[in-house]
């Protein structure tokens, strides 16, 4: 289907089930149980799983395919953002001009930075997106938001406001972003016993946009030009000598991946008119990098699962403390109690991190191709079981291949 | 490989997927029963408690959260219900917030605009919090405000002493009991001509962002307008850790002041260096060089140690203050926590209290009708003496303190002297003042 074959078939109606019923999946637990603290099924978390799961599509086609490590793809996310509220701002709150134009000027500065850094490869490459990006960072949070030309409004970060032209925007329009009417806050909440379920017009639209950006991307790894990149990642240099240009091929995808931090850019700001210049630091480009290798490096949906595993502790974990800790063990004696608690306290709430670390070290120790490596060991372990169930009986010994 | 060819059939298909898509999320524009954003309904109400608990001002985020932990414990009556007996409004019993009882979340703002408002979001969206309390530091401030404007919650600020929190970005949800650059700077100039003298040069040192300016262009017009004379102001990133450079000239410029528009470790840094360089030990322009950093905070005087005696600043409340207030606060947040609060954590626990007064005085937890209870409310006994909530800009009018790092601390905690309690009426100003005009307060949103 789609010029797909069947395994990347199935892999994308996978991604589209779980995207579309994402409010469902991420709500196991009824309201007001002990367990709905790790419920994730609110519009914002959602929304950010799919954005963040953009980004780290984008960045997969880049680092997973050529290995071409960027430490500096924050800075495209950043720019994109910038470029929507910008759009908002001068034309209306409509989401589709602010997430085009967001595309297209990441997509530009991204042929920009990559012309230069991809001069260089390895850890040189490494070094110059990030000073980049940093350089970026640093013109966004000061020298671009002075009183006198005020682009990016600094720390506080840029925002509509009421005096702004607005040219497009018509009488009866929401105040907020929305497509065509439809507001991205809007919610339909939908209660099911004790059980409530979310449908944001937001989430729906960026789950939309991924599963297009995500055939894309199963496209881009299966054609010629991923090909191309794949030879990039095994040896640049034989390449070369074979009488190959790799240059273009691998700024081309430095920019399509650029262009997906910026669709992500955009869509966060669509979803919160707001862009910080933080969106663009060295921390935020490292979490990219951290998701995708989380995930599975080199794997269609493996940076997906990293974004939702990254996010899913940032937003649920941190906001644990110690009295939802205490209300959990209310069952056990009070010294008892007191002493879980102690255990417990230093990975949760401000700790999230800690927790976040030791987790991504046991991936990578015990799991180098990430989460996807964990779910093919589990389901090669569960076919194993069947299948020596099924060849008991027999008792016949056969060549493996 | 692949067919591209169009067919008509296909296109038909693709057409009637796309039209149903579209037609799709028109279920969703249905509006829920609630009249306003997280009604409470059960017999309990959510605050959201959003403050940095990691990042440069980690320190003082948990200080907050520690203030407004107890202040939900006074508010439900337990404890020995602090600034609950010395406010002067007596509509909360200590029995919850219009009988049902308070409950609270905590999210980690990181100091970031974005991780401060996808926490918010979160607390908003899936907890169901009805306020959000907290923050330190503008541009959270203001990112946070916006935000909670758009989703019809109120917002309680915390530490945010840029001018734009109630001036250009001022919000009609948004309330802020903080004290602002403007006000230190009416405040410290009269301190500072008394102390020296109205015929100084001034160098300033202002960190690189949005709270910097603003404070900078406070100084520079309190101080111009008392005689004293502006010699250069130097921007400094927000990410140094070491000053040298831009200490090194101030020597040679000429000027005999040195002012630090810098906050947190950044303060701590730059005054270090200052020191180091010998600043405060040399005489130019036959004057004894002088260092003032106008916004002090208990944590960054603790920071600063040694190097802070003699240096002028100012504060918003400071715990030794004796009126009846400050002394309750100060009683029950030491008893619980064994020291004193810092003045982050009063106003986080003065916002919160004044919320829930409000919602009782209303009569409702809409964000409406406590806007319009907050409005112009005049109050006493939460420290600082009466206190007035402007209705034009929502910004609080109240003392405001000049301390000073103590020669001879007794203490750990007695870091800071203070110097003068200067009236309200000498920092109020016009809600169009130049520094805060442009912003747009808007209308109450109640959500929903």
């Amino acid at each position: 289907m789609l010029g797909l074959n069947k395994k990347d078939t199935s892999l994308l109606i996978i991604v589209a089930l779980l995207t579309l019923l994402a409010p469902f999946i991420l709500n196991p637990f009824p309201e007001g149980s002990a367990m709905a603290q790790f419920n994730a099924g609110y519009p914002d978390l959602m929304q950010r799983f799919v954005i963040f799961g953009i980004f780290a599509i984008g960045f997969n086609i880049l680092f997973g395919l050529t290995g071409y490590l960027s430490f500096g793809h924050a800075a495209f996310l950043g720019v994109g953002s910038y470029s929507a509220v910008w759009m908002f701002k001068l034309l209306s709150y409509n989401v589709i001009p602010a997430i085009a134009l967001s595309v297209v000027v990441a997509g530009v500065f991204s042929l920009l930075i990559g012309f230069v850094s991809l001069r260089r490869s390895g850890i040189y490459f490494s070094i110059l997106t990030l000073a980049f990006a940093q350089m970026s960072f640093a013109l966004a949070y000061s020298v671009l938001s002075n009183p006198k030309f005020n682009l990016t409004n600094g720390e506080t970060g840029l925002q509509v406001y009421a005096d702004d032209p607005q040219i497009l925007q018509g009488a009866n329009a929401p105040d907020l972003p929305h497509l065509f009417g439809l507001p991205m806050r809007a919610t339909y909440t939908m209660d099911v016993g004790a059980w409530s379920f979310d449908f944001n017009a937001g989430y729906y639209l960026c789950a939309v946009i991924m599963m297009v950006v995500f055939y894309l991307a199963i496209r881009i790894f299966r054609s010629p030009f991923g090909m191309m990149l794949r030879a990039v990642k095994s040896n640049q240099q034989r390449m070369n000598y074979t009488g190959l240009n790799s240059k273009p091929y691998t700024l081309a995808a430095f920019v399509i991946s650029g262009m997906y931090a910026g669709l992500a850019g955009g869509l966060m700001a669509a979803m919160d008119p707001l862009a910080g210049a933080e969106r663009m630091q060295w921390t935020a480009s490292g979490e990219v990098v951290l998701m995708t290798i989380l995930g599975g490096t080199g794997t269609l949906i493996g940076p997906v699962l990293g974004a939702g595993f990254i996010k899913y502790f940032e937003n649920i974990f941190s906001k644990i403390n110690d009295n939802v800790l205490h209300s959990w063990f209310a069952f056990l004696p009070d010294g008892l109690e007191d002493a879980v608690v102690f255990l417990i306290h230093p990975f949760i709430g401000k700790g999230w991190h800690l927790t976040l670390g030791i987790l991504f070290m046991l991936v990578v120790i015990y799991l180098p191709g990430g989460l996807v490596e964990g779910g093919q060991r589990l389901l090669n372990r569960l076919k194993r079981k069947k299948t020596d169930a099924d060849d008991a009986p027999s008792g016949k010994t056969e060549p493996a291949e | 490989m692949t067919n591209k060819t169009v067919t008509r059939r296909g296109v038909l298909k693709s057409g009637a997927v796309a039209g149903a898509g579209v037609a799709l999320p028109t279920i969703f524009t249905a509006s829920s029963a609630a009249a306003y954003t997280n009604e409470p309904t059960g017999s309990s109400v959510v605050l959201g408690f959003n403050v940095p608990q990691t990042g440069p001002y980690a320190e003082e985020g948990n200080d907050e959260l520690l203030a407004q932990q107890l202040a939900v414990e006074h508010l439900n009556g337990e404890g020995d219900g602090g600034c609950l007996n010395t406010f002067s409004s007596k509509a909360l019993q200590g029995n919850g917030i219009l009988g049902k009882k308070v409950e609270f979340v905590t999210g980690d703002t990181q100091t970031k605009s974005d991780a401060a408002r996808a926490s918010a979001k979160s607390m908003i969206e899936k907890d169901g919090a009805i306020m959000i309390n907290g923050g330190s530091s503008s541009g959270v401030a203001v990112a946070v405000q916006g935000l909670c404007q758009e989703a019809g919650v109120i917002f309680m600020a915390g530490l945010t002493h840029a001018n734009d929190t109630t001036g250009k970005d001022k919000k009609a949800n948004g309330f802020r009991h903080f004290f602002n650059a403007y006000m230190s700077g009416a405040a410290l100039a009269p301190v500072l001509a008394a102390e020296m003298g109205k015929e100084r040069r001034a160098y300033h040192l202002t960190a690189d962002y949005n709270w910097g300016w603003t404070q900078e262009e406070s100084i520079v017009a309190s101080t111009e307008a008392l005689g004293w004379e502006t010699v250069n102001t130097v921007k400094t990133p927000l990410a140094s850790t070491d000053f040298s450079s831009y200490i090194a000239p101030v020597l040679n410029s000429g000027a005999d002041v040195l002012v630090l528009n810098h906050y947190g470790g950044n303060m701590v840094n730059s005054l270090t260096n200052a020191i180091q360089f010998g600043l405060l030990d040399k005489v130019a322009n036959g004057k004894d060089f002088k260092i003032v950093v106008p916004l002090y905070s208990e944590l960054m005087a603790a920071g600063a140690g040694e190097n802070i005696k003699g240096v002028l600043g100012s504060m918003n409340w400071n715990w030794q203050l004796q009126d009846e207030g400050t002394k309750a606060f100060v009683k029950s947040f030491g008893e619980k926590y064994g020291k004193p609060p810092s003045n982050s954590a009063q106003t986080c626990y003065a916002q919160t209290l004044l919320y829930a007064d409000a919602c009782e005085r209303a009569g409702t937890f809409n964000p409406c009708g406590v806007v319009e209870a907050l409005e112009d409310f005049e109050f006493d006994g939460l420290g600082n003496g009466p206190t007035w909530y402007r209705g034009a800009d929502h910004q609080c009018f109240k003392d405001v303190l000049v301390v000073r790092g103590n020669e001879n601390p007794t203490n750990a905690y007695d870091t800071l002297e203070i110097v003068e309690i200067t009236p309200r009426a000498q920092v109020e100003y016009d809600p169009e003042h130049p520094m805060f005009a442009g912003g747009d307060l808007g209308q109450c949103n109640p959500g929903a």
